[in-house]
C-alpha cells in the first residue's frame, strides 16, 4: 500500500528551481533512502512533505489523503515524525521533558503513560541514564540520538530523518543502523543520508535526486550499478 | 475661512511637520537600516536637541540669530556624542540583540527624560526664532467679477516656517551626499549590506555603529532645534516625534531612506490635514492603527519590495 | 520536572503547593504585622503583581515580548469602571464586565498581532495600545480622559463587604492574588504550560512535534490579557479610580520591568519584582519628582547584567526546581 506520494511536486525560489516536478511514492513499511549531491534539493523536498516549506506546485498525499494544503502540525498529527538536519532540541529543557513533549501529543497521554513511553524511547537510543541532563549539555551525538527518540516516542507511521548520522561516532552509527532495522517492522522510514555505508546496509530502496529531479530509483544493488548515478554522484563524491 | 484656504493652510502646516519629521525619521531609519536595531529613545534625542538649543541660546545671549545658529551646530553634536556614549556603554555590550536593545533603549528613554526633568525642570521654555516675519498668503476666488485674488484673514505663515522646510531639504541633500559620495558613507553602506564581510575587510564595525547611532541621534536633535522656535522645549516633547517617526519608518519600509522621506511627506501632510479638519487625537489613532496594520499585512512597508 | 521514582515529597505538584501556599500565608500574616501605610502599599502591590503574573504568562513562559499590555489592563479597568459609573452596576457584574472586556480585547489583538513576530510584534502591540489610549482620550465625554473618574465609596460594596475598609481591601487583594497565583502555578505545570515553554524554547521544533503553535500563542495572549484585565478591574474597584494614565505606554513598560526584575518564567518572580520596583519608586519619589529615573537605570542594568532577574538567580544558584 502506498503511504506517501507526490505528483509534480516543485519548489521555486526567486528564479531558482530547487525541486522540479517530482513524482514519488513510498510503500508502507519500507525503508527508503533519499540521496544526492549537496544542493540536489533533498531537504527542500522533505520539507515540503512534512509542511515546513510550502510547495510552489504539485500535490502531496499521505495515506490516500491530499495533504498539500495542510499546515505542518496537522501533518505531524496524521502520523509523521521529522528530525531536523541541524539538530533541533529544546536545549534548556531536560532530556526527559524533550521526549515527553513529543509523547504528550499522543492520545491517552496520562502522566504515567507518558513517562513509560519516554523511558522506552530513551532506552531504544541508549539515553535512559541521562533523563535529568539538560539537552543543551549533551554531546552532539547524544543530541542527535535524543532527537531520534523524540521521533520514536510518537510511534509515527512515517519517520523522516534528515541526515541522522551526521556527526555520530562509528560506534553510534553501528547502533543507529540496528535501530533502523528494528524499527522497520512497524514504521515506514524515509532517510536522507550522506553516509553510503548506512544507506546500502539499511535501505530497501534508494531514490537519487539531482538538480531537483529524480535521477534514478531502485534497490541498493541497482543504484550501485547505475551509470548515471555513478557519474552524477558516486563517482564525483 | 472657506474650505479652500483652510485646506491650503492645513497643507502648509503639514509640510512643516513633514519637513521636521523627515529629518527625525531618517535618523531612526538609518540606525535601523545599518545597525538592525530599533531605538526607542530616538524621541528623547529630538527633545535633547530642543532643550540644548534653549540652553545654548541662553548662554550665548546676544541677538536671537547668533544663539540659534550656535544651537543649530552644537546641539546636534552634543546629542550625537551622548548617543555614541550610550552605544559604547550599553548597546555594544548587549551585542545589538534586537529585543534587548529595545529594552535598553526604553531604559535610556527614561534616563534622558528624567535627567532632563531634574536639570531643565518641568517648564516649557521658548527659543526665539532668528527671523520671524509674517507673510500673508493670497487665495483665488471665482466670483461675479470673474477670477480674483483675495487675502483671507488668517491665511499666512512666517518666514521662519518656510526656512524650516528649506533647511530640512538641504540637510537631507547633504545626508544623501554623505551616504553616497563619501568614503564614510561607503563604509556605512558596506556595513549595512554584510556585517561579516565588513569585519573581514577590517572595517571597525563597532566604531561605525557608534558613529551611525550618533548620526541618527544628531538628525533627531536637528529636528528638535528647528522645531523649538515654533513649539517650546519641554522634557516630555519626545513622545510625539518618536511615535510619528516609527509610523513613518514602518510605512516607508524599514531601513529604506527614500521610502522614509516619502512616508514622512505623506504622514506629515495627512497629519496636518486631518488634525485641522478633525481632532488631532483621531488623526493619531488612525495613524497608529494604520501602522499596526501595515506591519501585520505588509511588513515590507507600503513602498518596499517583498523579500523572497 | 523530576521523572522516575522520586517520592511524593519531592514531586513537582507537592513542592508547588508548598511554595505558593507559604507565600500566600506569609502575605496574610504580614497584614497583622505591618503598619497601615505599608499594608496599604502591599494591597496595591498584590493587585499589580497579578498584572505582572499575567504579563509573565506571555513574556516569561511563551517568549512573546509585548509592549502593549496597558491595553488589557485598561480594558479591565474601564470594563468595570464604565459599567459601574454609567450603568450603576454593582461590583460583581462590574468585575465580570471587566474580565469579559479584557478577554475580548486580548482575543482580537492576539489574532492580529500574532501574524508578526519579534520586533514587529513588539511594535504592533505598542501601536494597538497607543491607539487604545488615544481612544480613551477621544471618548473623553464618557471616560473623562486624563482626569479620569472616581468610583463612589458607597458603590464599592461587594457581597456586603465595604471594599474601602483597609482590612477588607487587603483581604480582597490577597484573595485575587492567591487565586491568580494558583491558576498560574497550575497552568505552568499543565500540559498547556509545558507546551508554551516548548514554544518559547524552540518554536519550529514544537511545530514539528505536531503542536499548533499559533493557537497556543493565541490562547497565551488571552490568558495573559485576561489576567492583566483582572488586575486593572480590581485596581479600579479597590482604589476607586479609573484614568487614562493607566493606558499609557508607561503602564505597558511597568509589568515588563517587574517581570524582568523579579525573574521571567518563574511563578514568584512577578511578585518579587513588583515589590522591589514599587518600593524603589516609592522611596525615590520622596527625594525627586524624576523618580522614573530609577526605572530607566534598572532596566538598563537588568538588560546588561541580569536578564534572568532575581528569581532567575535564585533558581540558578539555590533552588533549581523553582517553578
Amino acid at each position: 500500500m502506498t503511504l506517501l506520494a507526490t505528483q509534480g511536486l516543485s519548489k521555486h525560489y526567486a528564479g531558482l528551481q530547487a525541486v522540479e516536478s517530482v513524482d514519488f511514492a513510498l510503500q508502507e513499511g519500507e525503508i527508503r533512502a533519499l540521496i544526492g549531491p549537496n544542493g540536489a534539493g533533498k531537504s527542500t523536498f522533505v520539507g515540503m512533505l512534512c509542511g515546513r516549506i510550502p510547495s510552489s506546485a504539485g500535490q502531496v498525499t499521505f495515506d490516500g489523503r491530499d495533504i498539500t494544503a495542510m499546515p505542518a502540525h496537522q501533518r505531524i498529527s496524521l502520523g509523521m515524525a521529522y528530525t531536523f538536519q541541524i539538530t533541533s532540541v529544546f536545549a534548556r529543557l531536560d532530556v526527559h521533558e524533550n521526549v515527553a513533549l513529543a509523547a504528550r501529543r499522543l492520545p491517552d497521554s496520562s502522566p504515567q503513560r507518558v513517562r513509560r513511553r519516554v523511558m522506552e524511547a530513551l532506552e531504544q537510543v541508549g539515553l535512559q541514564d541521562r533523563t535529568d541532563t539538560l539537552a543543551g549539555d549533551l554531546s552532539y551525538g547524544h543530541q542527535r540520538l535524543l532527537e531520534i527518540a523524540m521521533g520514536l516516542v510518537q510511534s509515527p507511521r512515517l519517520f523522516i530523518l534528515d541526515e541522522p548520522t551526521q556527526g555520530l561516532a562509528e560506534s553510534e552509527i553501528e547502533s543507529f543502523k540496528n535501530l533502523i532495522k528494528r524499527l522497520s517492522s512497524h514504521t515506514t522510514i524515509l532517510l536522507i543520508e550522506h553516509n553510503m555505508d548506512v544507506v546500502m546496509q539499511t535501505a530497501q530502496r534508494i531514490t537519487v535526486l539531482n538538480f531537483g529531479q529524480i535521477l534514478a530509483e531502485g534497490s541498493p544493488s541497482e543504484i550501485r550499478a547505475n551509470d548515471a548515478v555513478q557519474s552524477a554522484y558516486l563517482g564525483s563524491g | 475661512m472657506d474650505f479652500g484656504p483652510h485646506l491650503f493652510l492645513a497643507m502648509l502646516e503639514g509640510a512643516i511637520t513633514a519637513a521636521v519629521l523627515a529629518l527625525t525619521a531618517v535618523g531612526l531609519s538609518i540606525v535601523f537600516g545599518i545597525m538592525r536595531v530599533v531605538n526607542v529613545a530616538h524621541g528623547e534625542f529630538f527633545m535633547l536637541g530642543a532643550v540644548l538649543a534653549w540652553w545654548i541660546a541662553t548662554i550665548v545671549g546676544g541677538p536671537p540669530a547668533l544663539g540659534f545658529v550656535m544651537a543649530l551646530v552644537f546641539a546636534p553634536v552634543l546629542t550625537g556624542l551622548l548617543a555614541a556614549l550610550a552605544d559604547w556603554l550599553v548597546l555594544r555590550r548587549i551585542h545589538y540583540d534586537p529585543e534587548r536593545t529595545i529594552l535598553a533603549t526604553i531604559g535610556l528613554l527614561y534616563v534622558i527624560q528624567q535627567a532632563t526633568l531634574m536639570t531643565f525642570g518641568p517648564e516649557a521654555r521658548p527659543v526665539e526664532a532668528p527671523f520671524n516675519q509674517r507673510i500673508a498668503l493670497p487665495w483665488f476666488e471665482w466670483g461675479a467679477d470673474g477670477f480674483a485674488l483675495i487675502w483671507p484673514w488668517g491665511l499666512g505663515t512666517t518666514t521662519y516656517k518656510l526656512a524650516v522646510i528649506v533647511a530640512a531639504v538641504m540637510i537631507l541633500l547633504a545626508l544623501w551626499v554623505l551616504m553616497t559620495r563619501t568614503r564614510i558613507g561607503l563604509i556605512m553602506r558596506a556595513t549595512q549590506l554584510d556585517r561579516e564581510m565588513a569585519v573581514a575587510h577590517a572595517i571597525p564595525v563597532e566604531k561605525v555603529y557608534a558613529m551611525v547611532f550618533a548620526l541618527g541621534a544628531g538628525l533627531a536633535a536637528l529636528g528638535g532645534v528647528l522645531t523649538v522656535p515654533i513649539q517650546q522645549a519641554h522634557y516630555l516633547m519626545g513622545g510625539d516625534p518618536l511615535l510619528l517617526s516609527f509610523i513613518v519608518v514602518i510605512i516607508g519600509g524599514l531601513g529604506s531612506v527614500v521610502g522614509t522621506v516619502v512616508a514622512a511627506l505623506l504622514i506629515g501632510m495627512s497629519d496636518g490635514i486631518i488634525s485641522v479638519f478633525f481632532s488631532p487625537t483621531l488623526a493619531k489613532i488612525l495613524a497608529t492603527l494604520f501602522v499596526a496594520f501595515v506591519l501585520i499585512f505588509r511588513p515590507q512597508g507600503l513602498f518596499g519590495q517583498r523579500a523572497s | 520536572m523530576t521523572p522516575g521514582g522520586h517520592s511524593f515529597l519531592s514531586s513537582a505538584p507537592f513542592r508547588s503547593v508548598l511554595l505558593h501556599g507559604s507565600i500566600v500565608l506569609l502575605l496574610a500574616l504580614l497584614f497583622g504585622v505591618l503598619p497601615e501605610y505599608h499594608s496599604g502599599n502591599l494591597a496595591r502591590i498584590m493587585v499589580l503583581a497579578v498584572y505582572a503574573m499575567g504579563y509573565n504568562v506571555l513574556f516569561g513562559y511563551t517568549g512573546l515580548l509585548s509592549l502593549g499590555h496597558a491595553l488589557f489592563f485598561a480594558a479591565g479597568m474601564y470594563g468595570l469602571g464604565l459599567t459601574m459609573y454609567w450603568l450603576d452596576a454593582s461590583p460583581a457584574p462590574g468585575m465580570l464586565a471587566g474580565l469579559i472586556s479584557a478577554l475580548v480585547v486580548s482575543a482580537i489583538i492576539g489574532s492580529l498581532a500574532l501574524r508578526t513576530t519579534g520586533v514587529a510584534f513588539m511594535i504592533v502591540t505598542l501601536m494597538f495600545a497607543q491607539a487604545g489610549f488615544l481612544t480613551i482620550l477621544l471618548l473623553g465625554e464618557y471616560t473623562r480622559g486624563d482626569e479620569g473618574f472616581v468610583l463612589q465609596q458607597a458603590d464599592r460594596v461587594l457581597f456586603g463587604f465595604d471594599l474601602t475598609q483597609p482590612a477588607v481591601r487587603y483581604a480582597s487583594a490577597l484573595m485575587l492574588f492567591s487565586l491568580c497565583l494558583a491558576l498560574v502555578a497550575v497552568l505552568v505545570q499543565s500540559r498547556f504550560g509545558k507546551t508554551l515553554v516548548a514554544i518559547r524554547e524552540n518554536e519550529e521544533r514544537a511545530r514539528m512535534l505536531g503542536y499548533d503553535v499559533l493557537r497556543h500563542k493565541w490562547l497565551a495572549v488571552i490568558v495573559s490579557g485576561t489576567l492583566s484585565g483582572a488586575s486593572g478591574a480590581a485596581y479600579a474597584l479597590l482604589f476607586g479610580y479609573a484614568g487614562a494614565t493607566f493606558a499609557t505606554v508607561q503602564y505597558s513598560i511597568f509589568p515588563l520591568l517587574w517581570v524582568l526584575l523579579g525573574g521571567a518564567g518563574t511563578t514568584i518572580g512577578p511578585l518579587i519584582g513588583t515589590v522591589f520596583m514599587f518600593y524603589l519608586i516609592d522611596i525615590s519619589s520622596q527625594f525627586t519628582s524624576a523618580y522614573l529615573l530609577i526605572a530607566g537605570i534598572i532596566l538598563i542594568l537588568l538588560t546588561l547584567f541580569a536578564p534572568q532577574g532575581l528569581a532567575g538567580v535564585i533558581r540558578k544558584r539555590l533552588i533549581p526546581w523553582l517553578p
